[in-house]
């Protein structure tokens, strides 16, 4: 399986990801910001960082960037796509993931291992965990805290196109166990057509057992499948 | 312009200096000229204080690959790999502009490390505030955190560990000190001394502005009333372009371009070409209307003299420019010729080719003043603090007292405002004795502290430098590495002052004695003088920076308790000292008496038994005692996984309080599953060190027996409020 991982200005998951990605065998580039040509892939990673700095909204100016028409382009005709973090803040400023990532609600950049529930299992994103499966996962972010119109909302819920829920270790799903003031604890979403996926939590960071845990694994793997 | 009386006293020289300057010269200097000597005999650059006193510790051994007088200093971790580390302070900017003055403390300690061809793994500080009652120091704390975390998180690099103290002394200086670590290979190190002729000198990096315009000298001087009026002396940080320096530095360093580099830092683009052209004994010459300018109309002074961040100065091997051109402009950065290498040994200054200033190099570098200030022993104080005429207090409630006070409080609530974890190599995170990381790609890991007690420091200068550093090594033992080296920054008071200057040459001493002792060099650093604000100085704080090796990262270790039924002993004595504790002070509010005594010879052979054992995949989990003594050691291993511990009282005991609460220094709790019991206790026995068995782990409860019995969750909550509540 053949992945590319954009690389801009100010990304810094850039090498964590790649690292992820080859452990799992995929056979990975990485593509520069300047690109006008996307090499053919089955996996295209946005990964986290602050691209261009963030000076402006977090991700505009790369939703703006020459390599982004590709992206778009690509995930039109169906491309797998994944966008962790600042990834997610860009696919949102793309207009290819609906809703938008707003400041933290404690104002505050926020680094700890939260949990997630694995709402949708039936995607090439998540076939390998189980359903409602609570894994613990990383996250790294100043604006994670997801919001969208009801609209939006409900066509997430009833399309099941949530991906990712913030719970607790048993699985609550709460205010509590809501790190960042997320809609309805949303920690990714899926495009409708369930092709990209766009989450605030670091699965990349999750593949190691020195470093933290294994709750990353299946998330490649699943696209492996 | 005619040079004044009190145009020589406000860039900070002394009457005597500026004669020294008018014999150098053999003649009067221009304000161009009278500005960069200001720039490079502060204190700040100079080390005109402390240079005498700094030349007595120990910097050799064979782990030393480049000792203090480079941007970094450089260590050997086996293989090919070699470990670029140091620490520096950014106190002053950091009270007169928390946010800014913190971020650019750690993007410049992390160009000292890039400048050395290393990629930074970890970055760590050491942040001292006032009281919490104070007015200033909440929103100091708010600014100060998100700055450091600002930076780092944005460039990329996880801030690993590092200690947020609360203490009066500081309600008018703070202290912020960053340190930063990289990784390089041996044979890829790059210094900063300049080499050849006509070689072109290459400014890189962010354009200049009119910020941090004395920026050091600011830095070397007490504060004041109108401290506030200083905000233009601090610099603004930008650290997506410093990311984009750092790739662009590393990719040009992966050929032989590049002859010297040094990064433009305190006193900019005065001491950086300098630094090279002394180093070569070497003269340079610099066009100034070439250097890339943020703002119109700068003048000579004002770009000799910015502070602008993110900023390097390269010399460059013939016929490379081209190449490294083209890598500069692939990540947007500004690449300028903007002078060369000469041999007049001179630094020469032109603007549209008129030459606008020329200062012999030796005279703004080794001829720079040193001073063998006057300095005075203090004695190991003997008002004794009498424990029994004291009001007697439940153990349990003295524990709480020390477990929800502002320093041992649990500090999440800063180190969650840091990226930890990104460059996926952070094996053990902050609130472990030392940060562990991995070196990328293998199996081999360093382990990384900052420790300061400037308590002990105050109390009795000689034993609290032997004491903070002997500290620091036991928190590298406790996760199973081998200590290595240290960076130092020292922090003191007015130096003119002479028991200030006392302080300051005795702290060392014990440092000295310490690093010696332990085969402990200290390989880079950083002095910060004049903290205080009225004539009221800091006390001394020394802090310590160490870095080890962890050979094969198999299981990282921490402190905290793994299972119930484990058997729990403590390596060395316990005399019981309450003297300068945190005991004393979270519940008396006394602060007073002698610290510990450190006895090397112990703190030796219990750090080593310690590792061994380690070594032997022996040990569940270790611990070092510290700050709050065995008891709050012994708590803090039962949180992370909710497992207790049952201690019985010594036998032959006299006083409990001093028992569980006292800080004799050498001390380590280990838990060690019970089959491998005897095989412990024998290594122990023949390696003729001290231990007592202290008990067992058990579920949720913290029990000593006939004492105290808590749930841990409970002890938990009460370590967790404190800042939430502030």
């Amino acid at each position: 399986m053949k992945s590319s991982v954009i690389v801009f200005p100010g990304s810094n998951c850039d090498r964590d990801i790649a690292v992820a990605l080859e452990k799992m065998q995929f056979k990975n580039q990485m593509v520069w910001h300047k690109e006008t040509n996307l090499p053919k892939s089955d996996l295209i990673v946005i990964p986290g960082g602050f691209s261009y700095g963030d000076y402006l909204r977090s991700g505009a100016i790369a939703g703006k960037s020459k390599i982004i028409g590709e992206v778009i382009k690509a995930a039109n005709s169906g491309c797998l796509v994944l966008g962790i973090c600042n990834g997610f803040q860009i696919l949102t400023e793309t207009g290819l993931l609906k809703g938008t990532l707003l400041r933290n609600r404690d104002l505050k950049f926020i680094n700890k291992d939260i949990h997630i529930k694995v709402i949708n299992n039936k995607t090439n994103f998540s076939l390998k965990y189980k359903k409602n499966q609570v894994l613990k996962m990383n996250i790294a972010h100043n604006e994670g805290n997801y919001f969208t119109n009801p609209k939006h909302l409900e066509e997430l819920e009833k399309n099941n196109l949530i991906a990712f829920k913030y719970c607790d270790e048993k699985g609550n799903i709460n205010n509590q166990s809501n790190p960042n003031g997320a809609i309805n604890n949303i920690a990714g979403i899926y495009n409708s057509k369930k092709n990209i996926l766009g989450m605030m939590p670091h699965p990349e960071r999750m593949v190691d057992k020195i470093i933290s845990n294994t709750d990353g694994v299946n998330l490649f793997s699943s696209l492996l499948n | 312009m005619k040079i004044t009386d009190e145009i020589i006293r406000n860039h900070g020289l002394e009457l005597k200096e500026y004669k020294e300057i008018q014999k150098l010269l053999k003649r009067n200097p221009n304000l161009l000229e009278l500005g960069i000597f200001s720039a490079m005999w502060n204190e700040h650059c100079s080390y005109k204080s402390s240079r005498i006193h700094l030349k007595k510790l120990p910097t050799n051994g064979k782990q030393v690959i480049q000792g203090p007088g480079e941007n970094a200093g450089v260590i050997d971790i086996g293989d090919d790999d070699a470990i670029v580390f140091k620490i520096e302070s950014h106190n002053h900017p950091s009270y007169i502009e928390p946010y800014q003055g913190a971020a650019t403390g750690v993007g410049g300690i992390l160009r000292d490390v890039f400048t050395m061809g290393a990629r930074p793994i970890a970055l760590l500080n050491s942040i001292h505030f006032g009281s919490p009652s104070h007015p200033k120091t909440k929103s100091l704390l708010n600014g100060v955190v998100s700055g450091i975390g600002g930076y780092g998180n944005c460039i990329g690099i996880p801030t690993v560990a590092g200690e947020t103290k609360f203490d009066e002394t500081y309600n008018e200086n703070i202290l912020v000190n960053a340190m930063a670590v990289g990784h390089a290979k041996k044979e890829k190190i790059f210094y900063s001394k300049a080499k050849g002729l006509n070689k072109s000198v290459v400014y890189v990096g962010s354009k200049t502005g009119r910020d941090g315009i004395h920026g050091a000298s600011m830095a070397s001087a007490e504060f004041d009333d109108n401290s506030e009026e200083k905000k233009p002396t601090v610099q603004v940080g930008d650290p997506f372009t410093e990311k984009l320096l750092l790739e662009a530095c590393l990719e040009l360093m992966k050929d032989d371009s590049i002859i010297s580099i040094q990064d433009m830092g305190a006193a900019g683009l005065t001491s950086s070409s300098v630094e090279m052209a002394s180093k070569g004994s070497l003269g340079i010459e610099l066009n100034l209307d070439k250097v890339p300018c943020r703002e119109e109309n700068m003048t000579p002074y004002e770009i000799m003299l910015s502070e602008s961040q993110e900023r390097m100065l390269i010399i460059l091997e013939d016929g490379k420019e081209e190449n490294a051109k083209k890598i500069f402009e692939k990540w947007d950065l500004d690449f300028v010729i903007i002078g060369k290498t000469t041999n007049t040994k001179n630094l020469t200054l032109k603007l549209n080719g008129l030459i606008q200033g020329e200062i012999p190099i030796d005279a703004l570098a080794s001829m720079a003043p040193k001073y063998d200030r006057q300095w005075v022993k203090k004695k190991l104080p003997k008002n004794k603090v009498e424990i029994k005429n004291l009001k007697k207090i439940k153990t349990e409630d003295a524990l709480n007292k020390i477990l929800s006070s502002p320093n041992h409080s649990n500090k999440s609530w800063v180190t969650n405002q840091f990226d930890q974890m990104v460059m996926c190599d952070t094996a053990k995170r902050s609130g472990s004795d030392a940060a562990i990381i991995r070196i990328h790609n293998k199996d081999k890991a360093i382990a990384i502290s900052v420790d300061s007690s400037a308590n002990y420091c105050k109390s009795h200068p000689l034993t609290g430098g032997k004491q903070i550093v002997c500290e620091n090594w036991r928190n590298l033992i406790s996760v199973g590495a081998k200590p290595l080296a240290i960076t130092n920054c020292l922090n003191f008071g007015n130096p003119e002052n002479k028991e200030i200057m006392g302080e300051f040459a005795e702290c060392l001493e014990g440092i000295k004695e310490s690093c010696e002792f332990l085969n402990y060099p200290v390989v880079s650093g950083n002095v910060s003088f004049y903290n205080g604000t009225n004539k009221k100085n800091i006390k001394p704080t020394p802090v310590i920076g160490g870095v080890g090796l962890i050979n094969k990262l198999s299981y990282p270790l921490d402190h905290n308790f793994k299972k119930e039924n484990s058997i729990i002993i403590l390596i060395g004595k316990t005399f019981g000292h309450l003297e300068q504790s945190c005991f004393l002070k979270e519940n008396y509010s006394i602060v007073d008496g002698r610290p510990p005594e450190v006895n090397l010879l112990n703190e030796k052979n219990n750090g080593e038994l310690v590792l061994k054992l380690i070594n032997k995949n022996l040990i569940l989990s270790a611990h070092d005692v510290s700050s709050g003594g065995l008891i709050t050691a012994l708590c803090e291993m039962t949180f992370a996984n909710s497992i207790g511990v049952k201690t019985e009282k010594p036998k032959n005991l006299r006083n409990l309080t001093q028992y569980l609460f006292g800080e004799d220094q050498g001390r380590y709790i280990l838990e060690i599953d019970k089959k491998n019991y005897t095989t412990v206790e024998k290594i122990i026995k023949n390696a003729d060190v001290y231990f007592e068995n202290i008990g067992i782990t058990q579920k949720n409860y913290f029990e000593i027996s006939g004492e105290m019995k808590t749930a841990v969750n409970d002890l938990f909550k009460v370590n967790n409020q404190w800042y939430n509540n502030f």
